[in-house]
């Protein structure tokens, strides 16, 4: 049963517009497609044991029991996929991966043996009578001990435990420069492990048709196109034989990248059973086996005159890879984007490096709206800054604008070698401390101490390197990271647009065809986006680490803009006059002048079919394959107010404004939705979020009842405003804007509960900041109330 | 011989007829027998939310209640919710406020703010959040979900 | 690990508490009572229990009902969260019966979630047990061989253990309808909403007319592996004119008494200890408040 529109159509609307989304009829009557909404005729479900150690030697898998459950069909180890040459497969990062493993587990977690049954119920009961003998072996939990000379090793096929060593930056000027600075301020800070926790957890569908020899995944992933041809290397499939549907996702975040063995296993079922298989995580399993994010163990230093002007930065971090080395990181970049921590600041030197150590944990790391990275980077560099600013008494907001890179440096060239495409730092941090009323709490700070109570303002002015990436530095396995969109007219001026991104929630089908609506004059009700089928979009690197409106929407502008010069060489046939005397303005072509007499955008599609000038082809379509010039640098300043509760430790959130800066924007709504979300996320990091191992691998935060995120009690109101400083490369002067909150918005938390307690001696709390931690340091400084 | 129990429940006003085990959840009845994917799951704790639906005027985590206990009752499901091809006003709500990017929450939220608002047609924000606060949303902030049920609850006012 | 679906049962729907009592008497422990079913339920999911019968009581009527009569406030344990949350009598005048449960995990689980489910689970976390000790509560316990009251102080036994006999099932919980001038409080301190306890108080205070407390109950949830009722406290709240020296010395002996049991990735018990006098003395003037009439 169709349901009319209850509202009226938006008709033509371009960039800056607030329409509604096209997207959400589905979502909104619960005819959304998403993975586990698919039933296929003859379909059978796929189930894993999963390792209750986090190091173990495999000894005896036992599953007579389990065969004869009812409804049983299969059960498969890692010993049959070695056979087949699967047991395991190339990352992303050119490590590789046990699929299913043959001689020993390597995380808490890990998918052991596959069962394939009739239904879900009979699976899990065989689940249930696998019996498996394992011995444990010492498990390798703490990073920095992995790296040591007599630690365990991980992995089999390995003989340590060192994943990568990336440096960037001139060390030995830096060194110079700290040796002859007044001020060195040094800090360590974990930032701690989290999972994203997208709603709909991680799944497949594999279909295998024996007689076209084609087989069809739907699966939730952000980047169908590079995981079909990784499947086509591995499996040894011709690619063109392999189709790949993202089809509705829920929330992705990055999480949705990584190649997971159940994809794997999932189609060789298919294939050898020759009946379609579903593969969908519970929560549980989702949480303790699929990509973390973070865990990065860091030692920063900065280096300044005794006037707050900052002279050189140095960072190094233990980085916290689980077992395999998986991210979806550009290659040129295991530390991903990382050296972006120079951040606002016109800072003339640094060096940082990152060490990666294989542990027995679940691989990950590139996720959770991290863009490559930078939320690490953002986090160290606006922490110290603060500490600084607080270590020489100076206003943390006065510290920055003496420091920021002035707007009349850009294009900036950064110390650790990116050229920041535009910015105005200065602008958005006055603009949020006007906002907010800085000076005047300020005031209310400094009386409020007086009398004991505790209230904190942190700032947090981040830079964000999003829109991966120009083909000189930017590949993934060796793709390189342009982008597509393919679009077409039909004669009865009706628009059909496909991509290689593919959305989870980021609104394409409506900022796509805001996209084409503005440059071609095309209602957006007669634009549909399309995106996730491998057989009909053009290929493209996926959607994550905000890429998409700085690649993408790019290549939708090239595409629009080729259509209409194609569009004014009809025009100007049908109006027999020069291609030169030809204006576009609203949908209509006219001749400089004689804006009366016009021909519709529609009624040029018509012609482009029906009568096509002579020399050219019939048809309006275009493709482009975007190669940016270079990323784009949105930003923003963020500052926060908190008061602190004297008996419980418990962090109240009085205000939190954010001002971003993504260049000109395409949809303020969806941009804000953006902004809220990610803002929620760096909420829930900074007080209630992460995952924890003790020394035996056990993890803690395997579940939603032990892993807390924000629900709607907690979570602030979102104050949010906007400067634009349109990028000056990208054809709309657009850049991203998905992760800027999750980059920028902790610091200003953690800052915000630093500042409160700095004047009795406090530098530094780890995320995340549970009431007990404050508390502990209150009691330390005999501030704690009884009551 | 494992034991099968007949059920009749009536979804949306059209009755559902099966032999089920009596440790089918209920949220598995919806989707995998009624045919009604709108209801999701998102979790095995009953924290989400996500596969919230309405039995008998209350509303219920359908992942934490066996479908044996439905039998006989009557449940309102997301899709549902519109009448005669018109969105009700929460549907309006959120789509006019943007109260939903990925769509997962969506269904379990929509139902939650059904509930709220039949028991509460004037919440205050906060009535609202903690009318919420056992569905999670990882996409939106909840802002507008918050903007979303307001905009419903106004519009439901004036319709009454 | 990580089981997600129950392992197969037999079910069973009685109509009456006879049928049900009689099945009970049958299966012993291989039958579990199904009430609201938000705690069983997923323990069956997650595998941690399977047991091999169900006995679903939600068909038996007369179970459900909240009244006062002979000096006590009745209800019935298939009273859920949400009735006694949408109850005017227990709004206002049972307060920290009502702010246990407004805020019990959420809103859809207190649709369904009962208070006998509740108390008959006893798990450390929960926000029940503290307060039927602070309001010295009753059980009437039902079996074949009809019924007996278990004072609250005898019911919780241990971590998720009961006085509670197999054969028996709980049919009502009685709570002594408090003397005048009676104001209570429930404080829990959670890691994040509907989240388990970090450390609850329950406070329940009548008060004369010149401000010496005529009764006092106190009972801390989730501190250590069963609900404590801190008679000392108490004891040296009766008898005596309330004032903030007295709250103080109040919140003293609650921490002195807590022994709060060290979780390995939680908050550390000396926090526990710590908060469960914050949080006492804050329920304690809060409750003052409404015994002397405001809100």
């Amino acid at each position: 049963m169709a349901v009319e529109e209850t509202l009226p159509p938006v008709g033509v609307h371009g960039m800056g517009h607030k329409i509604r989304r096209k997207e959400d009829m589905r979502f909104l009557v619960g005819k959304g497609t998403y993975v586990d909404d698919i039933k296929l005729p003859n379909m059978v479900y796929l189930a894993f044991v999963r390792s209750p150690y986090a190091h173990a030697r495999i000894k005896r898998i036992n599953v007579e029991k389990a065969k004869s459950i009812p409804g049983v069909i299969d059960i498969i180890t890692g010993e049959e996929l070695e056979k087949a040459g699967l047991a395991w497969i190339p990352t992303l990062m050119g490590d590789k991966m046990m699929v299913l493993p043959t001689e020993k587990v390597v995380f808490q977690g890990q998918e052991v043996v596959a069962v394939i049954a009739e239904d879900k119920y009979a699976a899990w009961d065989a689940v249930n009578q696998i019996e498996i003998d394992y011995e444990p072996l010492e498990p390798v939990i703490d990073p920095k001990k992995a790296l040591e000379p007599n630690s365990p090793i991980v992995r089999p096929d390995k003989n340590s435990n060192l994943v990568f060593r990336w440096e960037a930056g001139n060390k030995e000027l830096t060194e110079k420069i700290f040796k002859e600075a007044d001020i060195v301020v040094s800090q360590d800070f974990y930032y701690q492990r989290l999972h994203v926790t997208y709603m709909e957890p991680v799944g497949c569908i594999a279909h295998y048709d024996p007689v076209s020899g084609k087989l069809t995944l739907w699966m939730t992933t952000q980047a169908p196109h590079v995981v079909r041809t990784v499947f086509s290397l591995v499996a040894k499939i011709p690619e063109n034989k392999i189709r790949i549907i993202s089809p509705d996702i829920g929330g992705g975040f990055g999480g949705k990248v990584y190649v997971y063995p159940g994809y794997v296993v999932a189609a060789y079922a298919a294939i050898k059973l020759g009946r379609p298989v579903k593969w969908i995580n519970t929560r549980s399993e989702d949480m303790k086996s699929t990509a973390f994010a973070r865990d990065f163990h860091i030692h920063g230093e900065l280096a300044a005159k005794k006037d707050g002007t900052i002279l050189g930065l140095r960072i190094k971090v233990i980085s916290d890879h689980g077992a395999f080395y998986g991210d979806a990181n550009p290659s040129k970049f295991p530390a991903g984007l990382f050296s972006i921590c120079t951040g606002a600041y016109d800072i003339k030197a640094a060096y940082v490096e990152v060490t990666g150590a294989y542990t027995n944990k679940p691989a990950g790391g590139i996720a959770y709206r991290c863009s490559f990275r930078v939320t690490e980077a953002a986090y160290t560099i606006e922490r110290l800054v603060d500490i600084l600013a607080h270590e020489l008494g100076m206003d943390p907001a006065e510290l920055r604008l003496k420091n920021f890179i002035p707007p009349e440096k850009f294009p900036y060239k950064s110390a650790l070698g990116w050229t920041y495409d535009s910015g105005n730092y200065p602008a958005a941090l006055k603009k949020a401390m006007e906002k907010i009323g800085y000076y005047e709490l300020r005031k209310e700070q400094e009386e409020k101490r007086k009398r004991g109570e505790l209230m904190g303002i942190g700032i947090s002015t981040f830079v964000e390197i999003v829109g991966a990436g120009p083909a000189d530095l930017f590949d993934i396995v060796g793709i390189k990271m342009f982008e597509s969109a393919e679009i077409r007219i039909h004669p009865t001026g009706k628009v059909i647009a496909r991509f290689g991104t593919r959305a989870q929630g980021q609104g394409h089908e409506t900022t796509y065809a805001q996209i084409i609506s503005e440059i071609l004059g095309i209602p957006v009700e007669d634009i549909i986006i399309e995106e996730g089928d491998t057989d009909t979009c053009p290929y493209g690197l996926g959607t994550y680490a905000s890429r998409s409106t700085p690649t993408a929407g790019a290549a939708a502008a090239v595409s629009a803009r080729k259509i209409l010069d194609k569009a004014k060489k009809i025009a100007a046939h049908l109006l027999e006059a020069r291609e030169e005397d030809i204006v576009f303005e609203k949908g209509k072509f006219y001749v400089k002048g004689y804006p009366d007499k016009y021909k519709t955008i529609q009624e040029v599609a018509l012609a482009a079919y029906t009568n096509p000038p002579p020399n050219i082809e019939a048809g309006l379509e275009a493709v482009t394959y975007y190669n940016p010039p270079n990323m784009t640098f949105p930003f923003g300043a963020y500052i926060c107010v908190v008061n602190i509760d004297k008996g419980t430790g418990q962090i109240k959130i009085r205000r939190f404004v954010a001002v971003d800066d993504c260049g000109n924007i395409i949809n303020p709504v969806i941009v804000d939705g953006q902004i809220m979300g990610a803002l929620t996320m760096g909420f829930g990091t900074s007080f209630m979020e992460e995952i924890r191992y003790d020394e035996n691998g056990n993890i803690f935060g395997g579940s939603f009842a032990e892993y807390l995120i924000p629900t709607a009690v907690e979570t602030p109101k979102w104050e949010l405003d906007k400067t634009v400083t349109p990028s000056p490369h990208h054809p709309l002067g657009a850049k991203g804007v998905g992760e800027s909150a999750t980059v920028g918005s902790p610091a200003a938390f953690v800052n915000a509960v630093v500042d409160a307690l700095w004047h009795l001696g406090v530098k530094h709390i780890d995320m995340p900041i549970w009431p007990w931690k404050v508390w502990k340091v209150l009691r330390e400084k005999g501030v704690a109330s009884d009551e | 011989m494992v034991q099968k129990v007949h059920v009749k429940i009536v979804i949306n006003d059209k009755p559902y007829e099966a032999d089920i085990e009596p440790r089918l959840l209920l949220v598995h009845f919806i989707r995998d027998i009624a045919g009604l994917t709108g209801t999701h799951i998102g979790c095995d704790t009953t924290n989400c939310g996500a596969c919230t639906v309405i039995l008998d005027g209350k509303a219920v985590k359908s992942c934490t209640m066996f479908a044996v206990q439905a039998n006989g009752k009557e449940i309102i499901t997301i899709e549902g919710l519109a009448k005669d091809g018109k969105l009700h006003p929460i549907q309006e709500g959120f789509w006019v406020k943007h109260g939903l990017q990925c769509g997962y929450c969506t269904p379990g939220m929509i139902m939650a703010a059904y509930q709220l608002l039949k028991r509460n047609p004037n919440p205050t924000e906060e009535e609202i959040r903690w009318g919420i606060s056992g569905n999670l949303c990882r996409c939106t902030g909840y802002q507008n979900i918050v903007e979303a049920i307001k905009y419903a609850a106004e519009k439901m006012r004036g319709m009454s | 690990m990580s089981l997600v679906y129950p392992a197969p049962f037999e079910y069973f729907a009685p109509t009456s508490l006879k049928e049900a009592l009689e099945l009970l008497s049958k299966y012993g422990d291989e039958a579990k009572i199904l009430a609201g079913g938000q705690s069983l339920i997923i323990s069956m999911k997650l595998r941690i229990i399977s047991p091999k019968y169900i006995i679903d009581i939600n068909n038996i009527p007369n179970l459900s009902y909240i009244n006062e009569s002979e000096g006590y406030l009745r209800f019935g344990a298939l009273t859920r969260y949400s009735d006694l949350e949408y109850s005017d009598l227990i709004k206002s005048k049972y307060p920290l019966l009502y702010e246990s449960v407004k805020h019990l995990a959420d809103p859809i689980v207190r649709n369904w979630g009962t208070v006998g489910g509740n108390v008959c689970y006893n798990h450390p976390g929960n926000n029940l047990p503290a307060v039927m000790l602070a309001y010295n509560a009753e059980f009437v316990a039902t079996s074949l061989s009809g019924s007996r009251v278990i004072k609250a102080t005898d019911f919780f036994l241990g971590p998720f253990q009961t006085a509670l006999r197999q054969d028996e099932i709980l049919t009502e919980i009685r709570i002594p309808i408090p003397k005048p001038r009676n104001g209570g409080h429930y404080i829990k301190l959670e890691r994040r909403v509907g989240d388990f306890a970090i450390i609850s108080t329950a406070v329940n205070l009548s008060l004369d007319y010149d401000g010496t407390v005529r009764e006092a109950g106190i009972g801390i949830g989730g501190a250590s592996n069963n609900p404590v009722k801190v008679t000392k406290a108490e004891e040296s709240l009766v008898g005596n004119k309330i004032n903030d020296n007295l709250i103080k010395e109040v919140g003293k002996i609650v921490t002195d008494v807590i022994k709060p049991v060290e979780e390995p990735f939680g908050p550390p018990a000396d926090y526990k200890k710590a908060m469960a006098g914050v949080v006492t003395i804050r329920a304690i003037k809060q409750a003052i408040k409404r015994a002397l009439g405001g809100v």
